[in-house]
């Protein structure tokens, strides 16, 4: 893997895979539950021997908060990146290859929704529609895939003009599989930066969501939502709402320093 | 595009953005019949009996298909429609000192109580005040970066900004929000953490804009600075720099003459861009430290179901967007030689 030889890629690559273990180990690390509400920790809510990063303005412990949160996390970004793709190169591909009235449609309806501020786009939609897992992956394919859409169709539009598509089609190969199977794979490279750029992003969107209010409902632990809820304590016991902000800037920055070193590897 | 075409653009782009605006309007009101929320519910209050509501709901016409409401409601915006709200035989003393019928006319707020256009404008100068200000810093900043980091691609300057500038676009602003105030606020005391731009708590209106516009500024700066870094190393491949090199210019001259304009053509397109991620930004600042400004109000109408101010706050919104985009296009026109064919 190319990973390998950038030092900052591997760094990366370090901080994501930290969460994902943590993640994975969730059930069976000594921890207590995340939603358990220990009120004798109200007297001190730093850190001691229990909760080795404190508790919550509840009385939950932070630390089983952030492990079962990144649960959470590392479910829902990958998801509704994967989501936003499959929508993404649906539509790119069927722009870039087909032209015509099928391309001015796909890009039009990309323009309207690429002007919204992508912030104002989700507060609008989950407000709405209401705050759920499956709502968050719902505005994120809304939000995400006509930009995917936008890149595979500049992609696919380069490639349909090559010698070994026209080679394809004296075959008489169906479109769908021109599309499939002779496109698809030729954009892998330049996707794969945009995939980690995304998942960085989608980890910002998520934890943007939480704090607004507009995320996971409670008691699920939610990065974002923890940074909320300890705001009004910041005064007294700034630890709170800095340990949940510190997690999301860990993985976010694991997955835009893979993203550079991605980009920058030959 | 071919020459002169400049004006062909305009129109084009004037057609585009009045077309999208309809888009996203639509599409907009269409998401809001999605919310538990409703106007009759919100105008009258919690504690409205079922049938009032009811009454309310016939009277506005609320249960007509959603093609007639959302034409309605195209009809009160351009000024051929009174506001039904505003209608005295429904009691509720909505009243507009504009009048009833005008363009440009939002309608009611019925989380405010007041006409939009009452609520708007003065909420989007605070925000204009704040985005202006970051603009001005992240300009500067984000030049200054990209050019130091591009200068010597692979050096340990470079490095060294590069991998900071990647820091910076990975704090989330309301996460950078908190920072800053547990550091200045809580532990140096030395600004305040909230923004409210009244005076009463006794810190003058300059020190509470520091911390909004520092949140904005450090997040759009890394991205930008990234930008201009690519452009530099792009343009000082060029076989146009060697020529000046070797026409015995100083480095310093090449680079001030030669690199820096035409390094400039797509960090300028990416920085108008930059504006539709402020507006963005905005809603989440403007939360963290109580700004008075669009993006709170944004947040507060989509979280009641203000669908008024809503629909003007993302028209709003979205025509700030496509005319920056706009005003990209004219400078990318202006600045490039090439574009103009």
């Amino acid at each position: 893997m190319r990973v390998g030889r950038s030092g900052v890629a591997f760094v990366g690559l370090a901080l994501i895979l930290l969460w994902v273990v943590l993640a994975l180990a969730a059930p069976w690390l000594p921890l207590p539950s995340p939603t358990a509400q220990d009120y004798a920790a109200f007297a001190h809510p730093g850190p001691s021997a229990q909760h080795w990063l404190g508790v919550d303005p509840l009385g939950r412990d932070t630390l089983a908060r952030l492990v079962w949160g990144a649960r959470v996390v590392l479910l829902l970004a990958p998801l509704s990146v994967l989501a936003a793709y499959a929508v993404g190169c649906t539509l790119g591909l069927l722009a870039g290859y087909y032209g015509g009235w099928t391309d001015a449609l796909i890009s039009r309806a990309s323009d309207v929704i690429l002007s919204f501020p992508v912030v104002v786009l989700y507060v609008i939609l989950i407000a709405n529609i209401g705050p759920s897992a499956f709502n968050i992956v719902i505005a994120v394919v809304l939000a995400a895939a006509p930009g995917v859409g936008r890149i595979v169709r500049g992609l696919a539009r380069r490639l349909a003009a090559q010698d070994f598509i026209a080679a394809a089609r004296l075959r008489r190969e169906s479109g769908l599989y021109i599309m499939v199977v002779e496109i698809l794979p030729n954009c892998r490279g330049p996707l794969l930066t945009d995939v980690c750029i995304r998942l960085g992003y989608t980890t910002i969107m998520i934890g943007t969501l939480g704090f607004l209010g507009l995320g996971l409902p409670p008691p699920s632990p939610d990065w974002g939502g923890m940074v909320q809820q300890a705001g009004p304590m910041l005064t007294v016991y700034p630890a709170m709402a800095l340990i949940p902000a510190g997690a999301i800037i860990s993985l976010v920055l694991g997955f835009n320093l893979l993203a550079d070193g991605l980009s920058e590897a030959p | 595009m071919p020459a002169g075409s400049l004006l062909a653009l305009l129109a084009r782009r004037v057609a585009s953005l009045g077309l999208t605006l309809l888009a996203a309007s639509f599409l907009v009101f269409m998401l809001t019949q999605f919310s538990p929320a409703n106007v009759a519910r919100e105008t009258l209050g919690a504690y409205a009996l079922p049938e009032q509501v009811r009454a309310l709901t016939r009277s506005l016409r609320l249960d007509d298909p959603i093609l007639l409401r959302y034409a309605r409601w195209g009809g009160v915006l351009l000024g051929l429609k009174a506001d039904p709200l505003q209608d005295p035989r429904l009691g509720l003393h909505f009243t507009d000192p504009r009048g009833a019928r005008y363009f440009g006319n939002f309608g009611y707020s019925t989380l405010f109580r007041a006409p939009v256009a009452d609520v708007l404008w003065s909420r989007l100068a605070n925000t204009a005040l704040l985005g202006a200000l970051a603009l001005a810093v992240i300009v500067p900043l984000s030049l200054a970066l990209g050019i130091l980091a591009g200068l010597r691609p692979g050096g340990l300057l470079d490095r060294l900004i590069s991998v900071s500038a990647i820091a910076m676009t990975s704090v989330p602003e309301f996460a950078l929000g908190v920072i800053l105030v547990a550091i200045f606020s809580v532990a140096l005391r030395w600004l305040p953490g909230t923004s409210p731009l009244t005076t009463g708590a006794g810190w003058p209106l300059a020190s509470q804009l520091v911390l909004p516009v520092a949140v904005l500024a450090i997040y759009d700066s890394g991205y930008v600075a990234r930008m201009v870094r690519v452009a530099m190393i792009e343009v000082l491949g060029q076989p146009y720099i060697r020529t000046a090199t070797l026409k015995g210019l100083s480095r310093r001259q090449v680079i001030l003459r030669h690199a820096l304009r035409n390094a400039m053509i797509m960090p300028f397109t990416v920085l108008m861009l930059q504006i539709n991620w402020l507006i963005g930004g905005v809603v989440v600042t403007e939360l963290v430290f109580a700004y008075p400004g669009f993006g709170r109000m944004l947040l507060q109408a989509s979280l009641f179901g203000d669908v008024a101010l809503i629909e003007a706050a993302t028209l709003i919104a979205l025509s700030i967007a496509i005319l920056t985009q706009l005003l990209s296009d004219i400078g990318y026109w202006l600045l490039d030689p090439k574009a103009r064919g």
